[in-house]
């Protein structure tokens, strides 16, 4: 077992992702105390005291973000849930979406009133189908039950939640993105600063948080940060939603306390490598954050701290579990296949050089790679690095440069040979 | 689109005043929904009834994958051959539905039956391989489950 849970901590039944289940587990008892209990600012300063860090992927301290919007300057302020996952690797916010739409909406409530919000938004991927039939089903039932509209629970609080339904764009899901998505635009991210807690949606205040970070905050709230930091590790508190993937025989969404043994988790929780391979490497957390090898992962512990001194990072908690014998020049290809597709083509660093990235990497795979190529694409990924709007351009470059450094003889090999050093499959043979 | 905006306006509703550029994106998706594509008039239309720029809606249209110019088959069949659905077989199951359909990605059956795509992660890598049909995933796919699929569908 992975530890103490806190969000998938209820059995999963035909109903449970409805209102009168999650209130029979004592649902929307936190925003009660909330409003009834405590000031807005206490609320940010329980959120602040429990260490909670963002589960997006840049691990940011969440009350810091909020602490930012000024409660008294007199401008509408805005909330925006993004649940666009679409980071390859990623699927356990849909988990919280379709099981647990209550403990996000009750959450985005507690959140709102911290911030002073009377609009929020969840911003939802296009192609989640039963995942926004759930939230849409669930935000019906919480406004049915006077959760969302005026006077909430009696108290002067107003809130009001939109679901925005994206259409199809990777780069949405990054922040200020995901803003000027909303604000019914090409997804274009913007420049920082001013921040987005200074000028976000429509220039307003607005704070954006991932769906398993908000997911957090009724337990926060209702058991207080105190038993919050009791789980996980000093510098990691909570647990981290992990989606896991690949070449492993149990994948699924785990809920694993911050702390736990990298190593045990993948060999004793998820059942191993498929086909009794031997593990060849890990992507921890979503395709932009840095491979790790078979022996990097072996001495780690899950925690925030631990995988950022071992280079890498959890990321939004997609791992995806690569098995002895797999091609990674094959593996690299797809990766580039997709950050060039999804570049949004505002910044030329990111916008030319995926593509450049792409041919060389398709030509490397068709033989006809020359040994130049190598150093070609670390420099064109290296270009990238601080130099384009968002962040997608540094991650493609970083994901790109470990893969080359960790098994730059298999790219050598495939270049000399002009065939992969293996089956040249992505699949574990028997297991496609 | 002039029968929806009875629709949109409860959109509007729970939207703060001043945010009728937000409502781009959900009107371009009813439309398609309905029409399976956005046509020229329908742009026409949300311009006025929106009062933004065309030049805005002509942006998004061009930007988003999901929005779509022309009609396309009955069918989408929506193969994710990202990292983990590559990594459970996805490359067989395109070759395979391309074989089956007589189309490469991209392409329409000439009956109009079936439109086959290749499309970036779903967000289903642990239940990998998916192909999208429409609206719904179908997940842990085989290529035995896609041909009896493909028999049934009108």
């Amino acid at each position: 077992m992975t530890g103490t849970k806190l969000l998938m901590a209820f059995p999963v039944t035909a109903t449970s992702h409805m209102l009168a289940d999650y209130r029979a587990r004592g649902g929307y008892r936190a925003l009660e105390k909330a409003l009834t209990q405590m000031s807005p600012q206490e609320v940010t300063q329980e959120v602040i005291a429990s260490g909670l860090q963002g589960r997006g992927g840049a691990a940011f301290p969440v009350g810091r973000k909020w602490a930012v919007v000024k409660l008294d300057d007199g401008q509408p302020h805005h909330l925006c849930c993004n649940a666009d996952e679409g980071e390859p690797g990623t699927f356990k916010d849909r988990w919280i979406l379709e099981h647990a739409p209550h403990l996000l909406l009750e959450s985005m409530l507690i959140a709102s009133y911290a911030i002073g919000v009377r609009h929020s938004f969840v911003y939802i991927r296009g192609e989640f189908d039963l995942p926004y039939r759930r939230l849409a089903e669930a935000v019906e039932e919480a406004y049915a039950a006077g959760y969302f509209g005026e006077r909430i629970l009696g108290t002067d609080f107003a809130c009001d939640v939109f679901v925005y339904r994206g259409a199809g764009s990777y780069v949405c899901g990054e922040a200020s993105g995901l803003i000027t998505s909303i604000e019914g635009k090409r997804g274009y991210p913007r420049n920082r600063p001013p921040r987005l807690t200074v000028h976000g949606l429509y220039q307003r205040p607005t704070v954006v948080n991932n769906v398993e970070t908000l997911a957090n905050i009724a337990g926060i709230i209702s058991q207080g940060a105190e038993a919050f930091r009791k789980v996980g590790t000093k510098t990691s508190p909570g647990t981290r939603l992990i989606s896991i993937s690949g070449h492993i025989n149990r994948p699924g969404v785990y809920e694993v306390e911050l702390g736990y043994p990298f190593a045990k988790f993948i060999r004793e929780d998820c059942g191993g490598v498929l086909g009794g391979r031997a593990l060849k490497a890990i992507i921890p957390g979503g395709v932009s954050t840095k491979v790790l090898t078979a022996a990097d992962v072996e001495p780690l512990a899950l925690d925030h701290a631990v995988l950022a001194e071992a280079g890498s990072s959890l990321g939004s908690g997609g791992m995806i579990v690569i098995a002895e014998g797999t091609c990674m020049v094959r593996l690299l290809q797809v990766i580039l296949r997709f950050y060039h597709h999804e570049s949004c083509g505002q910044c030329t660093p990111c916008r030319d050089g995926m593509g450049w990235l792409h041919g060389i990497i398709d030509r490397i795979a068709a033989g006809r790679g020359v040994p130049e190529d190598i150093e070609r694409m670390q420099a064109i990924s290296r270009a990238n690095d601080g130099t384009t709007i968002c962040g997608m351009g540094d991650a493609a470059g970083y994901a790109t440069v470990a893969i080359l450094d960790k098994f730059r003889d298999e790219f050598d090999y495939f270049i000399a040979h002009k065939r992969s050093r293996f089956d040249g499959h992505l699949e574990v043979a028997g297991h496609a | 689109m002039k029968h929806l905006i009875p629709e949109f306006e409860t959109l509007k509703a729970r939207l703060p005043a001043g945010f009728e550029s937000s409502l781009v994106l959900p009107c371009l998706r009813r439309i398609q929904e309905e029409r399976g594509y956005v046509a020229d008039g329908d742009i026409d239309g949300l311009v006025e009834y929106l009062g933004v720029p065309r030049i805005q809606i002509e942006e998004v249209l061009s930007f988003y994958t999901q929005l779509r110019r022309k009609p396309i088959g009955r069918w989408h069949l929506q193969v994710c051959r990202n990292v983990s659905c590559s990594m459970r077989g996805a490359e067989p199951i395109l070759d395979h539905l391309a074989r089956r359909l007589g189309v490469a990605p991209g392409q329409t059956t000439p009956d109009g039956r079936f439109t086959l795509s290749t499309v970036e992660c779903l967000g289903s890598c642990g239940t990998a391989p998916v192909v999208m049909v429409n609206d719904a995933y179908h997940e842990s796919v085989s290529r035995s489950e896609l041909d009896a699929l493909i028999e049934r569908l009108p």
